[in-house]
């Protein structure tokens, strides 16, 4: 053998899979072109302007914010692509073209990249970035457009169907223009079969499980059910789950990794508090719409669950397990009686 | 039946094409380098003086120790040097140097055992004590100490043919190739035990082996073949044990706690060459795979072989090596030298071209909690590592990092590419450097204690 081979010496294993973070997160951006699609084909280009405006606007503020403080470059991650569209997403379709890059601003400089860039942020980038943008643009961010195909009698003074709920009254919409989008409101939010079709495709990738998205839709839907407004408590109840931006916040925000506990316990509880809070802002808020508001107050409780659920010790039965162990040992004694 | 565990990770297998290549032999080396210490306990002492004849098979290094076990010559000729050589844990340890002369002359003990002997467990793990045997899967407890030392614990004995990690396929092979003398090696090592029943457990990618060995009438020899799912750490002690029986070892303790006795596809075959036909452990298969490698393979190996010889002798490097490893890709152990002699616990040689590295420059965790849905033993790496990167030795404690099998589950998972598993290893050694000096120290307070007490006492 030859004396000049080099061989790496490094701790085992040896072997990593293939998907990296910017494979999951390209997974991401993936899932969440239907719902691009389907906001072009109700809105018009203009969505599509918003999100491409969105995302260039957080790639251009992480790459000059890590260059400035001469960090290593993280554009390559793609989690700023992810966090520009979903900016843009919770944008209403009739927003001005500088909103976006305001808010984008907000979301990676101040949100994300203060904190230490990816994985470090503690809110999520997005929904932060929205909000502030709903206290400095209350009108802008609250006027809504009827889609393409919506029959309405009156634009000027046109209503979200979330905004009759929040009045107390069923949303004359239907639930078909529901589920295929035919309604207005934000960018991203209104075609609930795109985002149940791009939620299905990180379940099917493995990039989210569905503790989260189940809880939070799940605790939506049974409160509502149980405490309706008006005497349908069916109708109230799909109202509420599929109108708004409940979907889009439960699918893809609410699961952002780096704001959400990762444990399993943790998750779930989490989705409940997410699925609780959105039920009370819009129950008693004075704002229509609770799921970002919900999501970003759990945001600050990840840690504390996290260090509540940690998983039971392996070896150690918990209560579940002392019940299953004791029926193994009474048929241990029967085998060798 | 299948089973489900929690935790793990699904590797691609890369058995192929090796599973399909049948074990093959390759010429001996001209010089074997046997050391002292190829199990875990105590090293061996030389039996052997420079200058001696040996014998194929013949003691070479005694244990006298109850956890050790004789290592034998495995070639015939001369003994050219008892000194320090590199071992595959990166050590020097003395090993004794035979030169060979080729001609295989057996030792005068290489017969097999008397039917009688076979009868009795005593007999059984004398025989199996002095063959050397150790566990082949790559931990290499003296086998025989795990025999005698769970006389009236152990129920259930699990023989692990889960070979969970990619690429190895010695023990499928010998499943395929060797199947009535396995099974007539499980049957000795449920007689030693002193038990009647065993769980045979297989992963499904060597469904034609689980066939096979359930055509060869294992049932009627008390053997339970378990078909597992293919998901790595599956043949982990504690999951394994988990898996087919339910039961879960404590922390800290050892599978006879819970009634189990664990013993390795290889080992098992072991157990029938030295009870049966007489022959230590001093051959093993080894499958030689990898990316850098021409044509991946299985071939039978003497014991203290080079790896360079074995690499030269099954068709070299296809591609320049950038990591060799001497067992799986994800427990093996990386080794910069190939001098280093194949042991009796190498199941594999992996050589992996550079297109294997998938390190980055700056790990981040983006905390997708994957590491947690990966763990066999329910850690949270993601918080270990935190801490870890802190120095917290005590939240370390706290969060169990001691529980931690070193499986690279995690690691394997993490996106973020960061080195959980080595973090997790050094932090176990900083915890326990540390737990020592705080038990020294309070050893010295308390001395101290005692004797002002002394001399308050003589006042």
């Amino acid at each position: 053998m030859e004396e000049s081979r080099k061989l790496i010496v490094s701790s085992s294993p040896h072997i990593r899979t293939p998907r990296d973070t910017k494979a999951i997160m390209l997974d991401v951006l993936i899932a969440l072109a239907p719902a691009l699609i389907a906001s072009v084909i109700l809105f018009g280009v203009w969505p599509l302007v918003l999100t491409a405006v969105s995302v260039v606007s957080c790639v251009v503020f992480e790459f000059l914010y890590r260059k400035l403080l001469k960090k290593p470059n993280t554009v390559g991650d793609l989690s700023a692509v992810v966090t520009g569209v979903l900016l843009a997403y919770t944008l209403p379709t009739t927003a001005p073209w500088w909103l976006p890059v305001i808010g984008a601003f907000f979301a990676i400089v101040i949100v994300k990249q203060l904190f230490g860039g990816l994985g470090k942020n503690f809110l999520n980038p997005a929904l932060a970035g929205r909000a502030f943008l709903v206290a400095s643009y209350a009108v802008l961010m609250t006027s809504w457009k009827a889609a393409n195909f919506e029959s309405v009698a009156d634009a000027a003074t046109y209503a979200t169907p979330l905004a009759s709920l929040h009045q107390g009254t069923l949303s004359s919409t239907g639930i078909g223009a529901m589920l295929l989008g035919n309604t207005g409101g934000c960018v991203g939010e209104v075609c609930s079969i795109a985002l149940l079709l791009g939620g299905a495709y990180l379940v099917v990738r493995k990039v989210i499980s569905l503790r989260i998205p189940l809880s939070f839709i799940l605790t939506v839907a049974v409160v509502t059910f149980i405490f309706p407004r008006g005497n349908n408590n069916f109708l109230w109840m799909l109202q509420n789950v599929l109108s708004g931006g409940l979907l889009l916040g439960a699918i893809f925000m609410a699961t952002d990794y780096c704001t959400s506990p990762v444990t399993p316990k943790g998750q779930v509880i989490f989705g409940i508090g997410c699925g609780l809070i959105t039920v009370l802002i819009r129950y008693f808020g004075s704002y229509p719409e609770g799921v970002s508001y919900a999501i970003l107050v759990m945001n600050l409780t990840v840690w504390m669950i996290d260090k509540r659920t940690a998983p039971r010790r392996f070896g150690v039965p918990g209560k579940s397990l002392k019940r299953k162990g004791a029926g193994k040992d009474k048929k241990k004694e029967d085998a060798k009686g | 039946m299948l089973f489900k565990t929690h935790g793990g990770v699904h590797p691609n297998d890369k058995k192929a094409p090796a599973n399909e290549a049948a074990i093959s032999t390759i010429p001996q080396p001209a010089q074997v380098v046997i050391p002292m210490s190829q199990h875990i306990g105590a090293p061996c002492t030389p039996l052997v003086a420079v200058g001696d004849q040996v014998k194929l098979g013949q003691k070479i290094g005694e244990a006298k120790a109850p956890v050790s076990a004789p290592v034998h010559a495995s070639v015939s000729g001369k003994v050219v040097a008892i000194e320090p050589r590199l071992n595959n844990l990166g050590n020097m340890v003395t090993a004794v140097i035979i030169e060979n002369d080729f001609k295989d002359t057996p030792a005068d003990d290489m017969f097999p055992a008397p039917a009688e002997a076979l009868e009795s467990p005593e007999q059984i793990a004398d025989l199996i004590r002095e063959a050397g045997i150790v566990g082949m899967g790559g931990a290499t407890f003296p086998t025989a100490f795990k025999i005698t030392s769970g006389w009236g614990k152990v129920d259930t004995v699990i023989i692990n043919g889960a070979e969970c990690e990619p690429y190895i396929t010695s023990d499928h092979r010998t499943m395929l190739e060797h199947p009535d003398e396995l099974l007539k090696g499980i049957e000795l090592i449920m007689r030693a035990c002193k038990v009647d029943h065993a769980y045979f457990g297989i992963e499904l990618n060597k469904k034609f082996a689980i066939d096979l060995l359930n055509f060869k009438g294992a049932k009627a020899m008390g053997i339970e073949i378990v078909p597992l799912k293919c998901q790595y750490p599956q043949g982990a002690e504690k999951t394994l044990i988990k898996t087919i029986t339910g039961r879960e070892v404590p922390p800290g303790g050892l599978p006879a706690q819970v009634g189990c006795a664990v013993f390795n596809t290889f080992t098992a075959y072991s157990v029938y060459r030295a009870c049966y036909e007489g022959w230590p452990a001093i051959e093993r298969v080894v499958t030689v795979s990898g990316s850098a490698i021409a044509q991946p393979k299985n071939v039978k190996v003497r014991v203290g072989t080079s790896m360079e010889w074995v690499f030269e002798q099954t068709g070299g490097f296809a591609k320049e090596p950038w990591k060799i490893i001497m067992g799986g890709p994800m427990m093996g152990l990386a080794q910069y030298d190939l001098a280093v002699p194949c042991g009796k616990g190498t199941a594999a040689l992996l050589a992996f071209a550079e297109d294997e590295d998938r390190n980055i420059e700056n790990p981040t965790c983006i905390r997708c909690g994957q590491c947690i849905d990966a763990c066999p033993m329910n850690l949270q790496p993601i918080y270990l590592y935190m801490y870890e990167e802190k120095g917290d030795l005590e939240m370390l404690q706290k969060l169990n990092i001691t529980d931690c099998v070193e499986c690279g589950a995690c690691t394997y998972i993490c996106p973020g590419r960061l080195h959980l598993t080595h973090a997790f290893k050094t932090g176990k050694a900083k915890l326990q450097a540390y737990n020592a000096a705080l038990k020294a120290k309070e050893e010295a307070e308390k001395a101290k204690a005692e004797a002002a007490d002394k001399k308050e006492e003589k006042k």
